[in-house]
């Protein structure tokens, strides 16, 4: 049995998770498409050409099933489809769409295949040909990884290049013109004298014609929208208060409702009510997995009823102290709690010998995720249906855990989307909406929208993942010559896709996800060795998820090498690299930054590149010790991922991950005490404030020759690049986040 | 309790104790204005209040009568955006935008009261309106327009 047969029998990878279980389908299985959602409820007069596309008399509607959570996805959705559909960007509505297998998830296997090929004997290539099928007959629909850009950038222009040609042939048919004598313009086919017929008014001519598949799509010269300055069709809402985040629904004969669970996440021994229900507006309190939730007629009630609880909590299934938890890390360099070599270049056994140049050990941190928006859910539960409302990442998922609640079928469970005010992860989780269905169920036929208190978010945020890292490096004659990094870290994925209901198995990845993964090709001896750690709190995908402390791990300790070597941090990291994409990031970000030129008075540098989903990213950051601590100037970023679909947000959204990876790199984690996360508000956690941004200059390179997307790499090189910095400036190295343990800051 | 918003009055039936934030969300369904922490460490409930930007997750209804509250929704009129939401649309600066309401009601307060404010004052200014998604680079530079806007 061949080594890929080995690893298609036992297990497949969705996104960056090991997923268990046979999975060989037959070619029929896997050729047939999966059924448009649109046409189960498609009204008379009305055409849906795709999953994608609905016209009827009225109105344009273009389907964005990829979740917005602040990441500008539906406006980058809408326009690749207005681009090949030739519409303008006011002449359509967008809707999020029903969960279907119809929306799965193709880019989830190019960033599966480049794991797994560092596993088995195979180029990613070949496994990217067999994790596709698998994935399709799957059916995940699901927002992560960073790969909306991947998985649209073709299929909906696709997708809409047959709507334009199958209006183009119904108007030929109508109008009897030659298709070849058509054209289209801001929603309409333009006739040869000229006449404009609007799309509207093709629906029903275009309903009798199946779609043409066979299309050709515009070339970048033709391009009205891709790579140019266009403005979100999200924004105008988001800056008149007008826009609806899950948390504003509100529906006739609703109760509000907010739930207190156990901090510890055990089992709820007792609890009193008493006070609680003399509250004014609270109406009752309903039992609740671990807890209860406070059922009132508005969220200040509820919220004043939740406080009013009296609670005997259980003990956590995990570590009690923090001060455990990294015990338990620091113990698990053990064969038993082994998982896999993610890379093993060389020899560095032989090259580093008995005693290494440099050796050093890290530890990384849980950290909260705590977007702005609290969770929230909105859930009716009748006898025959569940029907909830709130931002979720895997539509088709939730429809699966949510049914398993109740005793419905997933067929019975109506999932509407909506944008969220920022995940970073979070709402890759269930809990809300699980716990909102718990509370409906106690009273069915009565809308229930729960509100987490921002305190009972945090206590129940599944963190960042925890690790530590041991790195042994040789160096020889000014250059580095070998790099061990063994990493041990909670195993994230298994604890996330337990919750999803995802069987998994296997080395999880996202332990040493961004160590291996780095571009040093020409380091001769390069080995990453994986080690799963029992016992920690329960944990999940995090902004980068593994990468987002990875790159922090190795980019640090290269720094380390280099300055033990003698050697200037970014001429031998281009040395060491093979890659030429990231040979070229790293250059044109040293170019910008001045690297090596003179800095202003008491000014100092760090950097770090890291290639974190398919992305290489660099950054330059610039720090002044000051005598109240060190202050942040500026950061320069360079990154390659690929054609630039908009311009203006693919900068945001660097400057944002450059953001989010130095705040929480300063200040930020999330410590258990009694079982208990210690840090409840932002007063404990923030992040980074506006007075504390540095300038930060952007530029994308467009040589790489793959797609992708931008949400989560620009966070992982932030961590490094601050920290390789403030070494420059004060000689001290932080190999403990966050930093301001070590160094205050300005 | 009564008070008046958007230069609309209202009775409404609440706990004098209620915080201004939920009345205006659950009962004027003004929804407008966020809850993000309610402990006044983000910003986002921010609103006018005779002028002045103030959290209103910290604010008791029994405390507003013959005061005027000004929220998002009444910042800017119908076809005519206030010149900070104007920037801030011009500027391209949400991506969640969970965080904007408030930002800009507190941007709008600054440069009312402030035409021409400092690097230091806008940074002294701003900090209480946590962003988590970092659009901090596009909301300095959407106050510079505004300010502009606004003739300062």
């Amino acid at each position: 049995m061949s080594t890929l047969g080995t690893v298609t029998r036992r297990t497949f990878l969705v996104g960056t998770a090991v997923i268990g279980g046979a999975a060989i389908f037959g070619t029929y299985t896997v050729a047939r498409p999966h059924a448009n959602p649109l046409e189960l409820d498609l009204p008379d007069g009305a055409v849906a050409f795709n999953p994608w596309i609905k016209i009827d008399g009225e109105t344009i509607t273009l389907i964005t099933p990829h979740a917005d959570i602040g990441q500008g996805v539906q406006h980058m959705q809408a326009m690749l489809l207005a681009e090949e559909l030739d519409l303008d960007l006011d002449q359509f509505e967008t809707d999020a769409g029903m969960p279907s297998a119809a929306y799965w998830n193709e880019a989830f296997a190019a960033e599966a295949s480049e794991i797994l090929s560092a596993l088995v004997p195979l180029p990613a290539t070949a496994l990217h040909a067999v994790l596709m099928p698998v994935l399709k007959v799957t059916g995940l629909q699901g927002t992560g990884g960073s790969t909306s850009a991947p998985d649209t950038y073709v299929k909906l222009r696709t997708a809409a290049a047959s709507a334009r040609e199958t209006l183009k042939l119904a108007a030929s048919r109508v109008h009897g013109v030659p298709v070849g004598d058509l054209r289209t313009e801001s929603g309409a086919v333009v006739l040869p004298d000229d006449t404009r017929v609007r799309y509207q008014d093709l629906a029903v001519a275009a309903a009798e014609i199946e779609p043409v598949q066979n299309v050709t799509l515009r070339t970048p010269d033709e391009w009205r929208f891709i790579g140019q300055q266009t403005g979100r069709i999200d924004m105008a809402a988001k800056c008149t208060g007008t826009a609806v985040y899950g948390i504003d629904l509100r529906e006739d004969g609703m109760v509000h409702a907010t739930p207190v669970t156990n901090p510890r996440r055990g089992p709820m021994l007792d609890y009193d009510a008493t006070e609680a229900l003399t509250v004014p507006g609270v109406r009752k309190v309903v039992e609740i997995t671990n807890g209860v939730a406070v059922v009132a007629d508005t969220t200040w009630a509820a919220f004043k009823g939740a406080r009013a609880m009296r609670f005997d909590w259980g003990p956590a299934p995990y570590h009690a102290d923090q001060a455990q938890h990294w015990e338990e890390a620091e113990a698990s360099f053990t064969e038993e709690r082994f998982e896999a070599v993610w890379r093993n270049d060389g020899d560095v056994d032989t090259e580093i010998g008995a005693r290494a140049d440099v050796e050093v050990a890290y530890r990384v941190p849980y950290v909260a995720h705590q977007p702005l928006e609290p969770l929230n859910a909105l859930v009716t539960v009748t006898d025959d249906e569940i029907v909830v409302r709130g931002g979720h990442q895997q539509p088709t998922q939730v429809r699966v855990v949510l049914a398993g609640v109740t005793g419905h079928t997933p067929e019975q469970v109506t999932f509407h989307n909506q944008q969220s005010g920022g995940s970073f992860g979070h709402r890759l989780e269930f809990e809300n909406l699980r716990l909102g269905v718990e509370v409906a169920n106690q009273m069915r036929g009565t809308p229930v929208k729960l509100t987490y208190s921002r305190e009972e978010d945090f206590i129940q945020d599944f963190p960042r993942h925890l690790a530590v890292a041991r790195g042994r490096g040789a160096v020889r004659n000014g250059r580095v010559t070998a790099i061990d990094m063994d990493v041990a870290g909670a195993p994230v994925l298994a604890s996330q896709m337990a919750r999803a209901g995802i069987p998994i198995g296997g080395p999880d990845s996202q332990i040493t996800a961004g160590v291996f993964t780095a571009p040093y090709g020409n380091l001769e001896n390069f080995r990453v060795r994986g080690y799963a750690v029992p016992n920690l709190a329960p944990t999940s995908s995090w902004r980068a998820v593994g990468a987002s402390y990875g790159g922090y791990l190795i980019e640090t300790f290269v720094d380390e090498l280099i300055h033990a070597a003698g050697a200037d941090p970014v001429e031998e990291r281009l040395r060491m690299i093979d890659d030429p994409i990231s040979h070229q990031v790293l250059e044109a970000c040293a170019e910008m930054a001045g690297w090596g030129k003179p800095r202003a008075d008491n000014r100092f540098a760090g950097v770090a590149l890291v290639h974190s989903f398919g992305v290489p990213v660099a950054e330059i950051v610039e720090v002044e010790a000051t005598e109240r601590g060190i202050k942040l100037h500026t950061v320069w970023v360079v990154a390659d991922a690929g054609t630039v679909i908009d311009p203006v947000n693919i900068e945001n959204l660097i400057q944002g991950g450059v953001i989010w990876g130095l705040g929480h790199a300063m200040n930020s984690e999330l410590t258990y005490r009694d079982g208990m996360a210690e840090q409840t508000n932002y007063h404990a956690a923030e992040g980074m404030r506006l007075y504390q941004c540095p300038e930060i200059h952007v530029r994308t390179l467009e040589n790489n020759p793959h797609i992708r997307g931008i949400g989560e790499p620009p966070t992982p090189p932030a961590f490094p690049a601050l920290g390789n910095a403030i070494f420059a400036a004060t000689g001290q190295r932080l190999r403990e986040m966050p930093f301001n343990k070590a160094v205050n800051f300005v | 309790m009564q008070l008046t918003v958007n230069g609309t009055y209202h009775d409404v039936d609440v706990e004098g104790d209620t915080p201004l934030l939920w009345v205006l969300r659950d009962h004027l369904g003004l929804t407008g204005t966020k809850y993000g922490c309610g402990i006044a460490q983000c910003g986002a409930c921010t609103v006018h209040i005779d002028g002045i930007a103030v959290r209103s997750c910290q604010v008791a209804v029994d405390t507003l009568e013959g005061a005027e509250v000004v929220t998002i929704e009444g910042l800017s009129q119908e076809d005519n955006l206030h010149p900070v939401a104007q920037a801030w649309i011009e500027t391209q600066v949400a991506q969640c935008g969970y965080c904007q309401s408030g930002q800009i009601m507190q941007a709008a307060s600054m440069l009312e009261n402030d035409p021409t404010p400092s690097n230091e004052t806008i940074d002294a200014v701003m900090s209480g309106n946590l962003c988590r998604c970092g659009t901090y680079p596009r909301i300095r530079a959407a106050i510079r327009l505004a300010q502009t806007k606004m003739g300062g």
